[in-house]
């Protein structure tokens, strides 16, 4: 039966927020792609398109009750490791990383709704399985494997960003249910042993590949080259900005991925310290809203739910923002809503969907 | 549940949320903490830096190893190549700037404009390529005039240089301009548009060592273009160099004695399987190719009938003839059919069923054992020995010998050959094996073809007593500062299918042959102060049929590329071989008189130089 209740209880403010991101995505990435070839262009016209596919999915996402997720969690979750798989087997290729299914005219990047699919599967697991003393290391391994098999999956492709996004979703809920004192102990003082460990096991090749991933600077002709030109980009954008269309590091392709990856130095360019400090503020409404959203729902399955979701979404913005500003290793990670990319703007339209279903039905516990 | 204090409820939850919130804050906080730091304290230096966008990368190629021959005498080096470029943001204004240089260089205006036009939508940081390689006389103009020419950049870059035109082109190859497809392959990740890598032969073969590693510096330059400081470098390191196991004295007087005939000298050490030289002829200029080449130059090279572009050496099939009796004779012992005592009378011809097989020489050789057989190429006695066989023992021996199968050298493009066999034709036309076919092949004839280089694999390996050798073309490589990266040891790929007592008796018609007066190559090998042995081939290219020997020259005489090729392969010292021959003259007509006097004159080059 439909309830009046559910379109009361509509939560506008996310929508708008998610609006608000939308618009200021695609005035970025249109400058983004502007100074570009023809090809960027019409890169564009393609976003264009994703972001109402996204609206498809944002709506398909609330229309149905979020506690059939906790029935279908396994489904899905299995669904989406034979997806990695096939990339495995059948992937296509580009920039020697082998992340893509291709199916006729569109590709998908699997790598990207199988973070929902972590999150349900763990939030499935916790809300069954916690208690207020916290999980001991036994608890653990159950949630450990499930996260392990789609990390590993990712990282064989490989896509090291989103095999990152994987652990800190798992580990920022697994520590939220809270983990048990002793054991947390135990997990820190192992992995601070453990570290030294495999580093003596290494190839001197794979240390160097670490070493740069933590300090660009070691690799000035590549990676180094690529922060020092987006610090660049940043900075001279001073407090006003240079003006809409008028970023002249992004104007001459000097930003690598500029539209996708380093697309926050586009925006800092051009408006500045205001525009950026604007656009942190909506990224942190967002993420408080989420948290409200886990805050107010009454039963613990929508609340870790939420909490995973926003999550996600905070440790991508923390990850890009921090990166393109040299203070992060630089990994593959997007910025939701404003980098250009369809799977990674649906997977986050679906999130929010969820969030959006989370919040209506909170009056229905109990 | 019940071994759980309490269970997590709502309130619980709503609890450890609030400890959430103060988490991302703080980390907001930092972010926007570090945006303060870049765009307001650091603000105006980044803004400088990015006004002329400042900080470029410039490429330091790596220079390209070196190539020396076996006694470490440089054969191939890099030269440097001043290249013209134009950077068009520095450039202003462009027309007038390239007015100026085209007066310098000497190229129309409207020339290096239609350069630049090409390039239209690439950013105008890179720098576009206007004319390279250009000489010293326009550097020091431009030099001197540098500052008429804002944004015109002169690069130097290494250029490969071939020391001997032309010499061991088709063993040393050739650089080209990396191409579009091989730009995206895996192999060439580190390569950009624009590099030179190695297209044929040994340095496309070897192009991972000999490539080195580029390196680059990160750079700070002014308005006009010109580096200010230098922030970063990464150091390019050279490539390996590598000795190659030919001897560049041998390897000329291979290519001098070729001069003018289409064909292929290949010359081996028995005991080690290293190749000596290895010459094909015609050849090409492998400068033409990096200096760029007309397209006219290029068909030229395309169309000519003796085929330049083809090392003859490997790439190139033809029948072995009577080589291929060593083969034989091998067989029929090894088998049991005939031993050193077995006679066979030659008339001239053989009947076989209703047919009649001619022997070469109309008079016949009278009794024959398997040693006169050899050193007289007597096809009578080898018609016997091949019908007694049959095909397929006879394909056995040959693969065995290392025929019809590549002999494992480090090149490209090596051809395998064909050995028939009764199958083989079955599955190819459907049509049965024919005893007759049988007889051809024992001599040679028919479908069977081969290298130059598998002949040089087995000739060599009767020589040394029965080793067959993958032919080394690498005698070390070292690093840049003369570390030994790795030395190319001897490798045995196999043994001859011969008891020691069938090889002396082979080897016993070989020397024959060149010794005997009646020996096919007595004439024209032969000399009293070398011990040589040898077997002379002659390749028809058209049958004599019904043994109608007037149609047959009248035919070879009016058309040059009907004329049969010439084959000879030797070894010398008889007793201790220092070194193994192969020579085919294409078209030569007879080996004899053909390909075995070029090989006398190799093997007392090479003596002669080894003392």
């Amino acid at each position: 039966m439909f309830d009046r209740r559910l379109v009361q209880n509509f939560d506008w403010s996310l929508l708008g927020l998610t609006c608000v991101l939308s618009c200021m995505g695609l005035v970025t990435l249109y400058s983004a792609v502007t100074a570009g070839t023809q090809v960027l262009q019409m890169e564009y016209y393609k976003q264009l398109i994703w972001y109402l596919v996204g609206l498809f999915f944002l709506i398909i996402s609330f229309l149905f009750n979020y506690k059939a997720f906790d029935q279908w969690g396994h489904v899905i979750y299995i669904l989406c490791i034979s997806l990695l798989v096939g990339v495995l087997i059948f992937g296509a290729d580009s920039k020697g990383a082998i992340r893509w299914l291709k199916f006729g005219f569109f590709s998908i990047q699997p790598s990207e709704p199988v973070k929902i699919a972590v999150i349900i599967i763990l939030t499935r697991h916790y809300s069954k399985h916690t208690n207020t003393a916290g999980l001991t290391l036994r608890e653990l391994i159950n949630p450990f494997l499930l996260t392990m098999v789609p990390f590993f999956l990712i990282v064989k492709q490989p896509d090291l960003g989103t095999a990152i996004m994987i652990v800190l979703i798992a580990g920022s809920m697994t520590v939220f249910v809270k983990i048990e004192k002793r054991s947390f102990l135990y997990l820190i003082i192992s992995c601070i042993i453990s570290i030294p460990l495999v580093w003596f096991f290494l190839r001197e090749y794979q240390k160097a590949r670490i070493l740069t991933f933590l300090d660009p600077e070691r690799d000035p002709l590549g990676t180094g080259y690529h922060i020092i030109q987006s610090k660049i980009a940043i900075g001279s954008g001073m407090i006003s900005g240079k003006g809409f269309l008028q970023g002249t590091q992004n104007a001459l392709s000097f930003l690598p991925e500029q539209h996708t990856d380093f697309i926050f130095s586009v925006l800092a360019e051009e408006w500045g310290l205001t525009g950026s400090v604007m656009m942190l503020i909506v990224f942190l409404l967002l993420i408080i809203k989420g948290l409200n959203v886990a805050y107010r729902c009454r039963e613990p399955f929508g609340t870790i739910l939420s909490v995973g979701i926003t999550a996600m979404i905070f440790w991508q913005v923390i990850i890009n923002i921090g990166m393109v500003m040299g203070l992060m290793p630089v990994v593959g990670v997007t910025l939701p809503f404003i980098s250009y990319g369809g799977s990674s703007l649906v997977t986050v339209m679906i999130c929010i969907g969820i969030l959006m279903n989370v919040s209506m039905r909170r009056f229905m516990v109990e | 549940m019940s071994k759980y204090l309490q269970s997590a409820d709502s309130d619980w939850y709503k609890k450890r949320l609030t400890g959430v919130v103060f988490l991302v804050l703080a980390f907001f906080l930092i972010l926007i903490a570090r945006l303060v730091y870049l765009q307001v304290i650091e603000g105006d230096e980044f803004r400088r830096l990015s006004e002329n966008n400042c900080i470029r990368l410039q490429n330091i190629d790596p220079s390209r190893g070196l190539i020396f021959d076996c006694n470490g005498k440089l054969l191939v080096d890099n030269r440097p190549a001043f290249d013209l470029s134009i950077i068009l943001k520095d450039a202003k204004p462009v027309e007038h700037t390239i007015e100026m240089l085209s007066q310098y260089i000497n190229v129309p205006a409207t020339e290096l404009m239609s350069k630049i036009i090409r390039k239209t939508g690439a950013s105008s940081y890179a720098p576009i390529l206007l004319k390279q390689d250009i000489g010293r006389d326009t550097l020091a103009a431009i030099e001197v005039h540098k500052y008429n020419l804002p944004g015109i950049v002169v690069s130097v870059k290494p250029r490969r240089h071939y020391i001997y035109k032309q010499s061991a082109a088709h063993l040393i190859g050739y650089l080209g301009e990396i191409s579009s497809d091989e730009l995206k392959s895996e192999k060439f990740f580190c390569n950009k548009a624009g590099d030179y890598i190695g297209k044929f032969g040994v340095e496309k073969k070897y192009e991972s060592l000999l490539r080195g590693k580029r390196g680059g510096r990160q750079v700070e330059v002014n308005a006009a273009g010109q580096v200010v400081r230098v922030l970063r470098t990464v150091k390019a390191f050279p490539g390996h160099n590598i000795y190659l196991s030919i001897d560049s004295l041998l390897q000329q007087k291979a290519e001098e004695l070729l001069e003018g005939l289409a064909g292929t000298i290949i010359a081996m050490e028995p005991a080690t399987g290293q190749i000596l030289a290895m010459a094909s002829s015609p050849a090409f200029d492998q400068n033409a190719f990096v200096n760029g080449m007309s397209h006219k130059q290029w068909d030229s090279l395309i169309s000519n009938p003796f085929r330049p572009m083809e090392n003859k050496a490997i790439n190139a099939e033809y029948p072995p003839a009577s080589l291929y009796k060593i083969v034989t004779a091998i067989a029929g012992l090894e088998e049991g059919i005939i031993d050193e005592n077995t006679l066979f009378h030659c008339p001239g011809y053989y009947k076989c069923g209703n047919r009649v097989f001619r022997c070469w020489e109309k008079r016949g050789h009278g009794k024959v054992d398997v040693v006169k057989a050899l050193s007289e190429s007597c096809d009578v006695f080898f018609y016997q020995v091949g019908q007694k066989l049959g095909v397929d023992k006879l394909a056995w021996y040959a693969r065995a010998c290392g025929l019809g199968s590549p002999t494992g050298i480090n090149l490209d493009y090596e051809a395998k050959g064909l050995i028939p066999t009764a199958d083989w034709k079955r599955s190819r036309t459907g049509i049965g094996w024919q005893l007759g076919e049988t007889l051809s092949v024992a001599i040679g004839q028919s479908y069977n073809l081969v290298t130059p280089l598998q002949m040089m694999t087995l000739i060599s390996g009767i020589a040394n007593g029965g080793i067959r050798h993958q032919p080394l073309i690498i005698g070390k490589v070292e690093t840049a500062e003369g570390e030994i990266v790795s030395e190319n040891n001897r490798k045995v790929t196999g043994k001859l299918p011969a008891s020691q007592r069938t090889i002396d008796i082979v080897k016993k018609g070989l020397w024959d042959a060149v010794n005997k007066r009646k020996g096919t190559a007595w004439i024209a090998a032969h000399i009293d102060d070398v011990d040589i042995s040898g077997k002379t081939g002659t390749a028809q290219l058209v049958g004599r049929k019904g043994g109608d020997e007037s149609a047959y020259k009248d035919k070879i005489h009016k058309f040059d590329h009907l004329k049969p090729h010439a084959w000879f392969v030797a070894y010398a010292p008889s007793k201790e071989p220092q070194i193994a021959v192969t020579v085919i003259v294409e078209h030569g007509e007879h080996g004899s008189s053909a390909a075995a006097p070029l090989s006398r004159e190799l093997i007392k080059t090479y003596l002669s130089i080894s003392k």
